[in-house]
């Protein structure tokens, strides 16, 4: 019985140990989420602009570019998703990689071929564990990006956009990120980033029926080349941002999680513990009882 | 018709200024361009250079952009640049000593593109500081 009591509180103890990193964790995620969405809100105003500059041009101009043509017959895929560094998110990661799953298998039944672009150490992790060809992975700022890796990527995307498929190009590029809904609902979400939805973005006005005609300078084409590749990078900031603030709303959200189970297992062992302690002192007692009885007995 | 324009410079970590003002100076690929209010639409792409914006308690706002895009509409200009960074708050110091890394590096032989933008940006910032360092 002493064995029993002594491992009872062992075992609290070691869940108390837990329980107070879990909280500790908690607590970081949930003062680092502000950070994570005032950025993510400071960057609107560029994405809003962008957005409405692009279709500004892609209205008026009617052009051929590079970048807003629809490839006939796209065969190279590319699929760019976005997880996180480290583990404790809860099921951040899997909900990501779950929809990449669904989204290649899509792929696969049309006659594509995915391309895959990795950010953060989870989903370099799931591709090499399955030996799934990655094209190009970034880790280490998954859940505070700068506008750097936004530029790194988005230019990695356009240059590989821009090459020949028979030379390793790509025809088509996704994105899969993590969209913040709100504290308690983040879902992934699958966007075309290339060629250009250009309805999409016409839409995005919303104050303005019409968008007024422009005069532009030196002509539609120089400035869409311009404003193109700038697009892709803050629409991939975009992502990284959404995507690091519902990382630590999920983290936020695991590690409650986590707390609330360690609390409710201690009250279980405290209880355990005292039941086995009373077990032992009633033990103890019966004996001495029991041998003072067999004493008297004798005499 | 409005007699004063509204401006908003915008980078991509937030807005670096914004308000009323009387005119804009900025430089195009093509050259400078000064925006009055009640312009017709214009959609130009910028080149790294010291911005003038005219406000309207008579200021001029000096603001450091790099490569970007101006677009005006509405009576309103945005300029948007990936570094876009109000002069007031560029510390000179700094701006030249990183002008001198650039400089340094493009004389070592380092002609790519992103040495170039780093170094024409450095020199939009010092040219900003100084400005705004005279107007003070």
């Amino acid at each position: 019985m002493g064995a029993s009591l002594r491992e009872l509180r062992q075992r609290r103890q070691s869940v108390m140990a837990t329980k107070k990193i879990t909280r500790a964790m908690e607590l970081i995620a949930s003062s680092r989420i502000v950070k994570a969405q005032q950025a993510a809100a400071r960057a609107l105003p560029f994405t809003r602009e962008l957005n409405r500059a692009v279709s500004a041009v892609a209205e008026y101009s009617r052009l051929d570019h590079p970048l807003t043509n629809h490839h006939e017959n796209p065969k190279r895929v590319a699929i760019f998703f976005i997880t996180s560094d480290r583990g404790m998110n809860g099921a951040y990661s899997s909900n990501v990689i779950k929809a990449v799953s669904r989204f290649v298998q899509r792929l696969r039944e049309e006659g594509k071929e995915p391309v895959r672009y990795v950010v953060g150490r989870k989903g370099i992790g799931y591709t090499q564990f399955r030996g799934l060809p990655v094209e190009a992975s970034w880790e280490g700022f998954s859940d505070s990006p700068t506008y750097d890796d936004a530029i790194e990527i988005g230019d990695r995307l356009v240059a590989d956009f821009l090459r020949p498929t028979e030379e390793g190009g790509v025809d088509e590029i996704w994105a899969v990120y993590t969209r913040m809904e709100s504290m308690i609902s983040q879902t992934a979400r699958v966007r075309r980033v290339l060629p250009l939805e250009v309805v999409e973005g016409v839409k995005d006005i919303g104050d303005h029926d019409l968008v007024p005609e422009y005069w532009f300078e030196p002509d539609p084409e120089t400035v869409l080349d311009r404003l193109l590749p700038v697009y892709v990078r803050s629409r991939i900031w975009f992502y990284l941002l959404q995507s690091a603030a519902s990382q630590l709303a999920s983290q936020q959200r695991a590690m409650k999680s986590a707390t609330d189970n360690a609390q409710q297992l201690i009250e279980r062992l405290t209880r355990e513990a005292n039941q086995a302690r009373q077990a032992e002192i009633t033990q103890e007692i019966s004996e001495i009882v029991g041998g003072a009885s067999a004493l008297a007995e004798q005499e | 018709m409005s007699d004063t324009i509204r401006v908003e410079v915008v980078s991509a970590t937030g807005i670096a200024w914004e308000g009323e003002a009387l005119s804009v100076i900025a430089r195009t690929t093509e050259g400078d361009i000064g925006i009055l209010p009640n312009h017709e639409p214009f959609l130009a792409g910028l080149v790294p250079c010291a911005a003038e914006v005219l406000t309207v308690d008579g200021r001029r706002e000096i603001v450091a952009l790099d490569t970007g895009l101006i677009s005006v509409a509405d009576n309103r200009v945005a300029l948007l640049s990936q570094f876009a960074r109000v002069a007031a708050e560029i510390d000179l110091n700094a701006a030249e000593h990183e002008l001198a890394a650039a400089e340094k590096r493009l004389n070592a032989g380092e002609t790519d593109e992103e040495t170039m933008q780093h170094f024409r940006r450095a020199q939009a910032q010092v040219k900003a500081a100084r400005l705004a360092g005279e107007k003070a």
